[in-house]
């Protein structure tokens, strides 16, 4: 039966859903380029807010200071998310796994004011005890981050390690292969798509986090997002446009190439399945 | 001989096991859960004027330990109605947004795991693009669109519509919206996630016996996908309860939310104790959507 099909109810929603994710973010970007200072009064095209946002050194100085602890907290986070998917998906049971497996899935809702407060609350007491952390800063953040990041990282690769086919960690085991040998030499590439989306993810919610960073942050520490908020409290400026503009630029970038990617694996594994 | 050897290299294993399990274990305890322990000290505190700013817990004085536990910080939460009022705001608000976001995001995740395979992706790239970029600018996003001066006024007073600018910016709507959109995503990820798992002949088997598509939907793909309702709508409910940067950004004086109420106490109030007091408060209220939340997440990690 060849005919149009008539657009279903849930089509229509994706639809809309869609555009209203989308809507907001492409007035955005349409205002960067308005020459008038006010946001909601089209004045011509102009590119004066780009120049303007590589002068301001704030911003410039803040946005090196937030990819430097995205990439360490990220790095971080992987190595602690990846071993806690491998002991929870792999070491059957043990003591202390509902303990764990309770830390792991919790900081994915918990409020970020809760998190942010309950750890200044611990530096400023080991600042106490110990002598450390004597002034928060880029080291606190990194550490507030990493931790929740990790949680994140957990899933992600909890998810990929339930798919893998457990026989050939096995297989290897049963043939003398050590543990430690073979995870690294097995189960890690297999794994390795899962960590890279994992290490993505937790950068990008690293890059993104004002309220937890806010609270665990000095005086000498400034990432993007909280000099984004200082701005954007005094109302709407077509600077930062200019910078929301460059970031979607950039996220969109990156989805595409992860998106042709992983089509084209895709389509090589079909291939391989076809000539077998 | 070779006993011994084997149980050394048994005792080894062990040992590397602990280790293993250790890592993570040691620091989620260190960062994450001692630190409640912390608030829950700070508190039954007293707030005083010293660096930090809250008396201490224990004191030896005349050879005596003094325990202090000052309830005062949650009687004082009781007494003042500006609490209660933000305690119940933000539970009202998260939880209206927490449902437009399942009704708009289980057709969107239906459709999605509905369309053809090689769609699918492209699909779900689209839904969580957003969530990737920026949370404050997407928030940012909707001042520029409700403001007396904004986008939809400009529209509607162009159009003729209207001829005042309608108040949008600074209400309880701009707060549920600014939720629906920032929170969508964490809505269609768990829902698409459990509707694609779905077995297809179910649906067939229900359809070959004359099960009409609604009595299908109602009786076998719902009930399939309650595990992906229950963990979308907590995903945008819990951390929807605590938010601070959509209040402070689009709401106004009539939109009292918990989460920006702890930011005040603690930033410009400087009073740790109560801060740490409406923190424990609102953990409790959020004890058993966690509990749920973790319940259906940790079936993710089973097998």
């Amino acid at each position: 039966m060849i005919r149009m099909r008539r657009p279903n109810f849930s089509t229509v929603m994706l639809v809309l859903g869609l555009l209203f994710l989308y809507l907001p973010m492409f007035v955005l970007v349409v205002y960067s380029f308005n020459a008038s200072k006010l946001v909601t009064v089209w004045a011509g095209f102009s590119t004066q807010w780009y120049g303007e946002l590589f002068r301001d050194q704030q911003i410039l100085s803040a946005v090196w200071t937030s990819l430097r602890i995205a990439f360490f907290a990220a790095s971080m986070a992987v190595c602690l998310g990846t071993v806690a998917a491998f002991v929870m998906t792999r070491f059957g049971h043990f003591r202390g796994k509902t303990a764990l497996s309770s830390m792991v899935t919790a900081p994915l809702v918990m409020p970020e004011v809760i998190t942010g407060l309950s750890l200044l609350l611990l530096f400023v007491q080991m600042a106490q005890i110990t002598g450390w952390p004597a002034d928060r800063g880029m080291a606190t953040i990194w550490i507030a981050h990493t931790t929740f990041c990790s949680a994140y990282v957990a899933v992600v690769v909890a998810a990929r390690l339930r798919e893998v086919d457990h026989s050939i960690e096995e297989a290897a085991m049963d043939l003398g292969s050590p543990p430690l040998k073979t995870f690294f030499s097995i189960t890690l590439p297999i794994i390795t798509p899962a960590l890279a989306a994992g290490w993505l993810l937790a950068f990008t919610l690293s890059l993104d986090d004002l309220v937890i960073a806010s609270f665990v942050s000095g005086p000498g520490a400034n990432t993007l997002p909280m000099v984004v908020f200082s701005s954007v409290r005094m109302g709407v400026s077509p600077k930062i446009n200019a910078l929301a503009t460059l970031i979607i630029l950039t996220v969109s970038l990156a989805t595409l190439l992860a998106w042709f990617f992983m089509r084209r694996n895709e389509t090589k594994r079909k291939a391989a399945l076809q000539e077998v | 001989m070779k006993l011994s050897r084997s149980s050394a290299l048994l005792k080894r294993l062990q040992l590397g096991r602990r280790a293993v399990i250790a890592f993570p274990l040691v620091w989620l305890t260190l960062f994450f859960l001692l630190p409640f322990a912390l608030v829950l000290k700070i508190s039954l505190s007293e707030a005083a004027i010293a660096i930090p700013p809250y008396g201490p817990l224990l004191e030896y004085v005349d050879q005596t330990l003094h325990v202090f536990l000052n309830l005062g910080n949650y009687l004082f939460l009781l007494s003042d109605s500006l609490y209660i009022a933000a305690y119940w705001g933000s539970v009202k608000t998260a939880f209206i947004a927490t449902l437009a976001c399942l009704l708009l995001g289980y057709p969107m995740a239906y459709a999605m795991a509905r369309a053809p395979a090689r769609w699918q992706l492209l699909l779900l790239l689209l839904v969580m693009l957003p969530s990737w970029t920026s949370f404050l600018i997407r928030v940012y996003a909707w001042m520029g669109i409700l403001s007396n001066s904004g986008l939809i006024n400009n529209l509607l007073i162009g159009v003729g519509l209207i001829d005042s600018p309608l108040r949008m910016m600074n209400t309880q709507f701009a707060v549920t919206i600014g939720i629906v959109y920032a929170y969508l995503p964490f809505m269609v990820l768990p829902l698409y996630a459990h509707l694609t798992r779905m077995d297809n002949s179910l649906l067939e088997a229900a359809a070959d016996l004359g099960s009409r598509k609604l009595n299908t939907f109602i009786k076998v793909t719902l009930p399939l996908s309650t595990g992906g309702i229950v963990a979308g709508s907590m995903l945008v409910f819990i951390p929807a309860v605590g938010e601070f940067v959509i209040p402070e950004l689009l709401g106004g004086p009539d939109t009292l939310m918990i989460g920006k109420v702890l930011w005040e106490e603690f930033f410009l109030n400087r009073d740790w104790p109560v801060a740490s007091a409406l923190a424990m408060v609102m953990l409790l209220l959020l004890l058993v959507p966690i509990v749920w939340f973790h319940r259906y997440q940790s079936r993710e990690f089973q097998e």
